[in-house]
């Protein structure tokens, strides 16, 4: 099987609300950040480019169309879209390369969550005859999950402020984070409850914003003559539509998706980990079965900044960031998507030879 | 429970989302200076790169950024047509009517309008048009600040001009 390399990567500022900007204007800057890192024009360079994103959130119908409008469509390109995170396009991407379709493809993701109110429109993505009808809201479940861990005695409110003020902390060195500072576990248990028993700064903030990277294979990388990481395992799996059906103070699906990856059969320096509510980073963390020689979410994670569509590809990055600079020589990225944990990708990304 | 033959064929489950949507800077400009009379595109810094009529931000050709305003005439030539027999839901204009994909002099892609003060059967590809604008104190952020557009009498424009006039038109 042919070995994938992550090449580059890059990722725009995340911010609670970008303006007046669209979709191409979000991704153009990233877009030309990245191909100038990976030494290309546009997208005729690469074989592939796959793109993740979901119109509901800025309530355009096809937006991610028009996002095609960034790539350099001229003459035409192979172009594919995931309506999901772009971790997913990842994912297609890699599948693609490894049939023998692409040696190389772009991937981005992007989301411009402001301009609607994302609790509620997430409440969208559920089950479409008993909950979506009830509006049930993104955060009033993971408030549910977090009082089940909570009453289980899994959790106490002070690891969950840990989390988050660690997150606070770690973004400190983050320069695209949102939410920064120096802040302690007792700051955070001084707040009041937002939604019981979560406290807002358990609850990542909503963030506009886009995010990319090349991947390709190895000979190509070599060829390129860039610092890269290889994706040594990923997989993706899924759990039942309804939170009922399902154990919500753990995740099956990451485990199994870390094993189907190979997390266990090295060392992990660096693990990035989607929890957009603090109490799912300790779900996570366990899941994985990950120690104190692991560094945790060294970016702040998602309760620093949530680019919806594109915080998962994040992940990714920030783990090749982390190896190509020489702090980490493997590490784990995950990806969530759906309410609480539902589905969930884990990729394991390893140090490439030294060119 | 005696109900088993009852089929539900749908339940009514009304969705609504409500959202601050913005078209984007560049769009946001275009309809700024509709506001003021002007149709203007935008077009990348390079000389003699493709004008888009209105604007979204990029040169969808190179992914490139537009960061060069254009103004173009509201004269336009005829680059593809329909002619509308049905009423459509919810639209107010009497059928028959025309509807044309224009290139205003100045720009290199079409954008859709209405045309009027014509005789439908007589449409053509190629054909000159400019626009009708309604009253100036009407005017808003809007594509309907032109009413229509209307024939006028000028040479028709050979196929493989069509999207290449300069502002000034044919006969520069």
């Amino acid at each position: 099987m042919k070995e994938i390399a992550i090449v580059g990567y890059q990722q725009s500022d995340a911010v609670s609300d970008a303006g007046a900007q669209n979709e191409v204007e979000l991704i153009i800057p990233v877009l030309s950040r990245i191909f100038e890192q990976v030494g290309i024009t546009n997208a005729q360079d690469v074989d592939f480019v796959c793109s993740g994103s979901c119109d509901y959130l800025q309530g355009a119908a096809f937006a991610f169309v028009l996002g095609v409008d960034a790539l350099g469509a001229v003459p035409p390109i192979k172009e594919s879209h995931v309506e999901m995170d772009a971790a997913w396009a990842l994912y297609e991407s890699v599948l693609k390369i490894r049939m023998g379709h692409a040696d190389s493809a772009l991937v981005y993701g992007f989301g411009k969550s402001s301009p609607g109110e994302l609790p509620i429109v997430l409440s969208q993505q559920l089950d479409p005859y008993y909950l979506a009808p009830q509006w049930v809201d993104t955060i009033s479940l993971a408030a549910m999950q977090a009082r089940m861990m909570l009453d289980r005695g899994l959790i106490t409110e002070r690891d969950m402020a840990e989390v988050v003020a660690r997150s606070r902390r770690n973004a400190l060195d983050n320069p695209h984070a949102q939410l920064k500072g120096d802040v302690t576990a007792d700051d955070i248990l001084a707040e009041e409850t937002y939604l019981s028993p979560l406290r807002r700064s358990d609850c990542c903030p909503i963030s506009d914003g886009a995010s990319a990277m090349v991947i390709c294979t190895v000979e190509k990388a070599k060829a390129w003559g860039k610092p890269y990481a290889v994706i040594s395992g990923i997989d993706h799996i899924i759990e039942s539509h309804n939170p009922g059906m399902r154990d919500l103070t753990d995740s099956v699906s990451t485990r199994k998706a870390a094993e189907n990856a190979g997390m266990g059969k090295g060392k992990v320096d660096v693990a990035e980990l989607y929890a957009p509510f603090s109490h799912q980073e300790l779900i996570l963390s366990r899941a994985l079965g990950l120690g104190d020689d692991t560094n945790i979410n060294p970016s702040g994670g998602v309760l620093a900044g949530n680019l919806m569509m594109a915080s998962g590809l994040s992940r990714i990055g920030e783990v090749f960031n982390r190896i190509v600079a020489g702090d980490a020589e493997r590490g784990v990225a995950h990806t969530t998507s759906g309410p609480c944990l539902q589905h969930n990708l884990v990729a394991v990304l390893d140090k490439g030879e030294v060119a | 429970m005696s109900d088993e033959n009852e089929m539900i064929t749908g339940i009514e489950v009304p969705i609504y989302l409500k959202y601050n949507f913005t078209a984007g800077a560049a769009p946001a400009r275009f309809l700024s200076q509709l506001k003021e009379g002007k149709l203007t595109g935008q077009s990348r810094s390079d000389p003699g790169a493709p004008v888009y009529v209105p604007p979204r931000g990029s040169c969808p050709a190179t992914g490139q950024p537009t960061d060069t305003e254009v103004e173009v005439a509201d004269k336009a030539t005829v680059q593809s047509f329909t002619i509308v027999h049905i009423p459509i839901p919810g639209n107010p204009i009497e059928p028959p009517f025309v509807v044309a994909n224009l290139v205003a002099d100045g720009a290199n892609i079409s954008f859709i309008h209405l045309m009027s003060e014509c005789d439908n059967e007589q449409v053509h590809i190629g054909q000159r048009v400019q626009a009708v604008w309604r009253p100036e104190e009407e005017w808003d952020y809007s594509m309907d600040n032109i009413k229509y557009f209307k024939p006028i009498d000028e040479p028709d424009v050979p196929v493989e001009h069509i999207g290449k006039l300069p502002v000034t038109g044919l006969e520069a």
